[in-house]
């Protein structure tokens, strides 16, 4: 009897204290951090009376955090629509026994290896206009080259562009990592598959249209929560490129979050904006995690 | 070659020439001597090639001011180093305990460690700043290692778990039967065949500790204690640091997971893959 109970307590011992770490500083703090966004902490001396949701209503009446979630909501759209489609062109033209499938899948993935904060510093004399249109430098100058002056804007130094060159960045860097993602979605389906549609006469369009887009549906949702995740979240790639920008017109929550609490010391207006940052992430992965694993326990 | 072909090659040179843009235009900056580098000239080819620029990224100079990222580089290996070896082995433990020594409420503990891996870091720094203030790891190498440990639970049990599932369950159950115990188990069957999930783990933690920027930020804001990648948005930020310097920087700073990808790509690709949950 005493030997069964020892075998089941070990295993425990061990998970355990990771269990225990996640909790405080995952569930602990994600508490807290809900708890300050109540109060009324807005120097650096705490200050924990309750003041409701005082600070959430500010904020929705806050220019700076209304630009900056419309600035996301854009953001992400872009970001998302742009990655999947291209992700899967491109997995699909490099799934089409090409020659040389190894260079070309590696340097559409390579971005992935890299921190946004390069990204962003690469990326933001790429896309600097130089001091006007006429006397461009970065894209501008080679968009000059190739006829397609028309082409040519401030990008990120323009307000009414100003996140959507960001995407250019985000793109680059994250398209590679969808075009895995289908790549390997397309070689998991079974050849016979194919062999008896064309046996059925279905031209290469049509297989396709019918047979391959309808299996990699649980991978475009997979792209969507993925991506959809970090562009929500996006900082580093925005901070290192832009900052907020002229007007807000580059500013996203995640980025408020910082300035407000570790440059401002409003502490418990950045509490606010975490937690809905929270939130939103919340709403995407939950059902998902719950979809993945109910998908795996029937496997 | 059929048209078809022709123009399927054209799409996917078309789409080479824009990932590889940036890379062409880092590589001819950093190497341009500083007589050379004006932003009219970015996108020529350097007439000769200098390494003045790595020189001055990476060991500054003081009499400007000017901090080079020699010191964060060194930072950023002492703390990736040991994070990603504990987080790897905290991993490699919890998903054997998940896969072979499942208990009561398993199911319920596994989801909840993984929702980790997905939250915004911003809903938790400001009490983590907090505690590490009272237990003086705020501002230290030691602070950001641990930081990143337990921050990188739930990628690297979730790596472990799938690797360990396809481990037949029938090995252990046999050990048991002989007698053997949970130590003894991982020790002799477990650990010897761990190595794939070990090194997909190690990759992935290695690269995305490398690359984390907003722990740097938050936790070390002393510059003697930064990480690399936070040490080039100071020197890219600020105004006097010519261009072709913020490049070498740059470079230097991507180095080190760019090695590993172009050496060990397999291993982050399954990573990038469990990352997804399409593995799951």
């Amino acid at each position: 009897m005493k030997k069964i109970n020892r075998e089941k307590i070990i295993p425990i011992l061990f998970i355990l204290p990771s269990i225990i770490l996640v909790f405080i500083f995952v569930y602990g703090f994600i508490g807290w951090t809900g708890i300050v966004s109540l109060v009324n902490w807005r120097d650096i001396f705490p200050d924990f009376s309750f003041v409701g949701f005082k600070n959430y209503k500010e904020l929705f009446q806050d220019y700076r955090f209304q630009v900056s979630f419309k600035n996301t909501l854009i953001f992400t759209a872009l970001f998302l629509i742009s990655c999947i489609i291209i992700g899967l062109l491109l997995a699909i033209l490099i799934d089409r026994k090409i020659r040389g499938e190894n260079i070309f899948r590696n340097i559409y993935l390579f971005p992935m290896a890299i921190s946004f904060v390069v990204t962003g510093v690469v990326w933001r004399w790429l896309l600097n206009p130089g001091p006007s249109l006429l006397d461009p430098i970065g894209i501008n100058m080679i968009l000059d080259k190739i006829g397609l002056s028309f082409l040519k804007s401030g990008w990120y130094t323009d307000p009414k562009i100003g996140i959507k060159a960001v995407v250019i960045a985000a793109f680059w860097q994250m398209s590679g990592y969808v075009m895995a993602m289908y790549l390997a979605g397309i070689r998991g389906i079974p050849t016979e598959l194919f062999e008896a549609a064309q046996v059925d006469g279905a031209n290469t369009l049509e297989v396709y249209r019918f047979i391959i887009l309808p299996l990699l549906r649980p991978i475009t949702l997979g792209a969507v929560i993925i991506l959809g995740h970090i562009s929500l979240k996006i900082f580093d790639l925005v901070f290192a490129m832009t900052g907020s920008g002229i007007g807000f017109s580059c500013d996203v929550p995640a980025l408020y979050m910082y300035d407000k609490t570790f440059r401002g010391n409003f502490f418990s207006q950045g509490a606010s904006i975490a937690m809905i940052l929270l939130i939103s992430v919340a709403i995407l992965i939950i059902p998902y995690l719950r979809y993945s694993l109910k998908a795996e326990v029937k496997r | 070659m059929k048209l078809s072909r022709i123009i399927l090659y054209l799409i996917l040179i078309f789409f080479s020439i824009f990932y590889l843009t940036p890379v062409y235009v880092l590589l001819c900056t950093s190497m341009k001597s500083f007589a050379e580098v004006n932003l009219k000239g970015m996108w020529n080819f350097p007439k000769k090639i200098s390494f003045e620029s790595f020189i001055q990224a990476w060991r500054g100079n003081p009499s400007r001011g000017l901090r080079g990222l020699s010191q964060n580089f060194m930072n950023s290996i002492y703390l990736v180093i040991p994070a990603t070896i504990i987080s790897a082995f905290l991993g490699s433990m919890n998903g054997y305990v998940l896969t072979k020594w499942r208990f009561k409420g398993d199911n319920i503990i596994f989801p909840l460690l993984l929702f980790g891996m997905f939250i915004p870091y911003q809903s938790i720094l400001i009490p983590l700043v907090q505690v590490l203030q009272k237990t003086k790891l705020y501002g230290s190498i030691l602070g950001l290692i641990f930081v990143h440990s337990v921050y990188g639970i739930p990628i690297t049990t979730l790596i472990f778990r799938n690797y360990y599932a396809t481990i037949p369950s029938e090995l252990v159950e046999a050990a048991k039967i002989d007698g053997a115990g949970f130590a003894g188990i991982y020790q002799k069957i477990i650990f010897p065949i761990s190595m794939p999930g070990f090194a997909v783990t190690m990759i992935w933690q290695f690269t995305s500790i490398w690359n984390d920027f907003l722990f740097g930020l938050v936790v070390a804001p002393n510059p003697a204690v930064q990480p690399v990648t936070v040490a080039l948005n100071n020197l890219a930020g600020s105004y006097f640091v010519e261009w072709n310097i913020q490049m070498a920087g740059a470079l230097i700073t991507a180095l080190p997971p760019l090695l590993i990808y172009i050496f060990l790509g397999r291993f982050f690709m399954r990573g990038l893959l469990a990352g997804s949950l399409s593995g799951v």
